[in-house]
């Protein structure tokens, strides 16, 4: 009796799988389809698609071209290249960010660029779309044209800290 | 009501006309061989869409989608990648066994292929062993995996090929059992006359709990000797890399891969034509307002409708059961599947006794 016992059962589990599955058939597919899905927006804040500097309203940064990021990659990924201006204040001879250059072609996402900033002044944004035919194109310049350093920006970090 | 019966005889006194008898005869075996070749290559490319698709869907995905509208063309262009494929010659295989195997799988299951009744009169062979037959001729099929596991001088290969041996050879058992059991339901071994009987009732119906047994148990051992889904031992990709099959490239791979999908499709066929009424419409008796109403759906439809039915459900068990190990396999077959087959025989008969 046991073998027709187990028989009856064993296909009374098998059913119940069988039913999940069909349920998995019937459920909506996950897929994304991705080149007709671009306009759709992911939030995934944790995602490093790319690193970006962010700019305020006034085009301004806070990168003050200390190059520790650029010390801290460990690929050469980032090239910092200042110059030196005069202070509006002061006069005196002040360095400032000249470019800040990025090339997604060698950087392998580790983030101690962006740990180790003390300015906060780059993040990583969701663009992850970097295929390009020339890996020239690859190299990235952060910062906009004719941007320059945020002014009451640390000051109103101190305050907030 | 359209039959390819209709089509097949005019082509006959068509070229009567114009040719002696030898000659037709030459002309018509020409024509069977290059319409079976070119049905199973496209059923073929289609099964292997379907079955993407369906198993897309099982895993909410959505399936080939890019190439033509929905993915359709994906398995054409598959073939002309795999036409393209180098094929690697090996330097210590048996060279003509190597080479011979993959063709004598097709060729088993495209000889199985040519005895399935798609309409009235639309099947190449048709005589009086016809199930006889496709057992027979299915089976052969072992050959040619069992050489190409030999000859490709290799272990994985060796052991896949061993366990599908064991595999096709265990469950061809209880395959014909449940087939002499619908034999026996009939009375006649033809096809075309066993599809014929099934117009007042397919057999399923017709014979009540043996021959829904039969068909479970058919559908079961009959998706064990395709080597697929739970029963997949001698393709097993986690230790034996891909069965029988591991060192053939190129379109020498592609005779395996096709073979098995058309042994999946030529199974469910042969399901479909034995226990659900092949082209057979549905027909129950005294509802004659159904019966015609179902007359008008081509018998064409219903056969690969029926078929299709039976793959869908042979994809279902795929993408729901775990691989069985090598002893649960055989203990299915000899301990639970076989001894069910020898009482539903007996069971079948009294019921023919009974009702018939």
């Amino acid at each position: 009796m046991n073998y027709i016992k187990d028989i009856l059962l064993g296909i009374w589990h098998l059913m119940q799988g069988m039913y999940i599955s069909l349920l998995n058939l019937l459920r909506k597919k996950v897929t994304e389809q991705y080149p007709e899905n671009r306009g759709k927006v992911f939030p995934y804040e944790r995602m490093r698609g790319s690193l970006a500097m962010p700019h305020n309203e006034q085009n301004r940064h806070r990168c003050t071209a200390c190059g520790i990021c650029e010390m801290n990659c460990p690929n050469g990924t980032i090239e910092v290249i200042s110059k030196k201006e005069p202070d509006e204040v002061t006069g005196k001879e002040k360095r400032v960010l000249d470019r800040y250059l990025y090339d997604v072609g060698s950087c392998t996402f580790c983030s101690l660029c962006t740990v180790s900033c003390p300015q906060d002044a780059i993040e990583w944004s969701n663009d992850f779309e970097h295929a390009v035919f020339t890996r020239g194109k690859l190299l990235y310049q952060l910062n906009r044209e004719g941007s320059s350093l945020a002014k009451k920006e640390k000051t109103e970090k101190a305050e907030t800290v | 009501m359209f039959h390819f019966k209709q089509l097949t005889e005019w082509l006959d006194a068509f070229l009567r006309q114009y040719l002696n008898e030898g000659w037709t005869l030459f002309v018509e075996f020409l024509l069977v061989g290059a319409v079976i070749l070119t049905v199973y290559a496209v059923l073929a490319l289609l099964l292997i869409w379907t079955e993407r698709k369906i198993c897309a869907f099982f895993q909410c995905r959505l399936g080939p989608t890019r190439v033509g509208p929905f993915g359709l063309l994906q398995s054409v262009a598959d073939v002309i990648k795999i036409l393209l494929k180098e094929i690697i010659r090996l330097n210590h295989v048996d060279q003509r066994l190597f080479r011979i195997a993959g063709f004598l799988v097709i060729i088993a299951s495209l000889c199985t292929f040519g005895a399935i009744p798609f309409d009235k009169g639309l099947h190449a062979i048709d005589f009086n062993i016809g199930v006889f037959y496709l057992l027979a001729v299915s089976s052969l099929g072992v050959v040619g995996i069992l050489l190409a596991g030999w000859s490709s001088n290799s272990k994985y290969t060796m052991i896949g090929a061993m366990r599908s041996g064991a595999q096709l050879i265990s469950y061809e058992l209880s395959c014909g059992l449940s087939l002499m059991t619908i034999v026996i339901l009939s009375g006649t071994m033809q096809l075309s006359q066993i599809v014929e009987m099934q117009s007042t009732g397919w057999f399923i119906f017709k014979g009540g709990i043996p021959a829904i047994i039969a068909f479970v148990v058919y559908l079961i051992a009959g998706h064990a000797e395709t080597n697929r889904g739970p029963f997949d031992l001698p393709e097993a990709e986690s230790e034996l890399t891909a069965g029988y099959h591991t060192e053939y490239s190129g379109i020498q791979f592609g005779f395996f891969y096709l073979a098995e999908y058309l042994n999946m499709f030529i199974i469910a066929a042969i399901a479909a034509t034995m226990f659900l009424g092949g082209w057979m419409p549905l027909h129950v008796t005294g509802w004659d307002g159904l019966n015609q109403v179902m007359d008008y759906i081509p018998p064409v439809v219903w056969f690969f409708g029926k078929t299709f039915f039976c793959i869908f459900i042979a994809l279902w068990v795929r993408w729901s059961f775990p691989r069985l190990r090598i002893d649960q396999l055989l203990k299915l077959e000899w301990k639970i599947l076989m001894p069910i087959s020898f009482v539903n025989i007996i069971l079948m008969a009294v019921w023919v006794l009974l009702f018939n």
